[in-house]
């Protein structure tokens, strides 16, 4: 598991590398937690594009930041979703607040 | 060997540590590749035993650090039966926890779990009694490569 965060502007792109599962949410949740709290972005990207593995734990990874941002008064945007995330997003009906970036 | 006897079978035991839902979709992974499934049908599988092996570890144990049991029996025809057993607190009302969204886990937990077996697998079954444990049994079928080939040699011819 790896994670990569880079700031533009008032945009942070957290990009997300490896599995996700209940194991290594926890951390990508930590890591992403503690840098939003400082940074408070404007635009929080959570940018799937290295995952290759993801179950539902990535859902409640989404909507947990989901929250945090909004209350922060910034919003979040997801991107680089493959197929097989894809499903499990629309399973989730997460895809309906508008978040997804459509690509590929 | 009749017809209907698997072809192959496995068992595992692990204890219920979060860093085995990797250990545990990984390995059957790689005992279902025998039967040559697609990148779409082995990540199904894959998924829904991460499901089955976290609510086992988190739900399950909770703070124990008990036995999860996996096993895999493969057919001919290209059907899988996954069997994922733990002797954790079980569930109450089962019929209650396959709900979608619900969950007793917390808020980062997004109660999809069984939502998402019954969504990427053929067949759920969940069997549990509090204080005992939870089995649950996951059945996919898989499309065996030769038939892939008749069909794609019909179309063509």
């Amino acid at each position: 598991m790896g994670m990569k965060i880079t700031k533009n502007g008032r945009r942070c792109t957290v990009l997300l590398d490896g599995d996700i599962d209940h194991c290594s949410a926890r951390s990508m949740r930590e890591m992403i937690d503690r840098y939003v709290n400082e940074e408070k972005p404007e635009v929080l990207c959570l940018d799937f594009s290295k995952i290759k593995f993801m179950d539902s734990s990535g859902i409640g990874l989404i909507m947990g930041r989901y929250k945090l941002i909004k209350i922060l008064g910034g919003r979040l945007v997801i991107a680089g979703v493959s197929e097989g995330i894809s499903r499990i997003i629309k399973l989730s009906g997460l895809g309906t607040l508008g978040i997804v970036k459509e690509e590929r | 060997m009749r017809i209907l006897d698997p072809i192959n079978e496995m068992k595992l035991e692990f204890v219920a540590r979060s860093s085995n839902e990797a250990f545990a979709r990984g390995a059957i992974a790689s005992f279902v590749l025998q039967l040559d499934p697609t990148i779409s049908e082995l990540s199904d599988i894959k998924t829904a035993v991460s499901e089955a092996v976290t609510n086992s570890i988190v739900h399950g144990y909770g703070e124990v650090l008990g036995t999860i049991y996996l096993e895999a029996k493969i057919f001919e025809t290209g059907k899988i039966i996954i069997r994922i057993r733990d002797k954790g607190v079980g569930i109450p009302d089962v019929s209650q926890a396959m709900e979608p969204l619900f969950t007793t886990g917390g808020e980062e937990r997004s109660g999809l779990g069984f939502a998402v077996m019954q969504s990427f697998m053929d067949g759920v079954k969940v069997f549990s009694k509090p204080g005992r444990g939870t089995t649950v049994t996951l059945e996919k079928n898989v499309i065996r490569r030769f038939v892939k080939e008749k069909k794609q040699s019909a179309v063509v011819g």
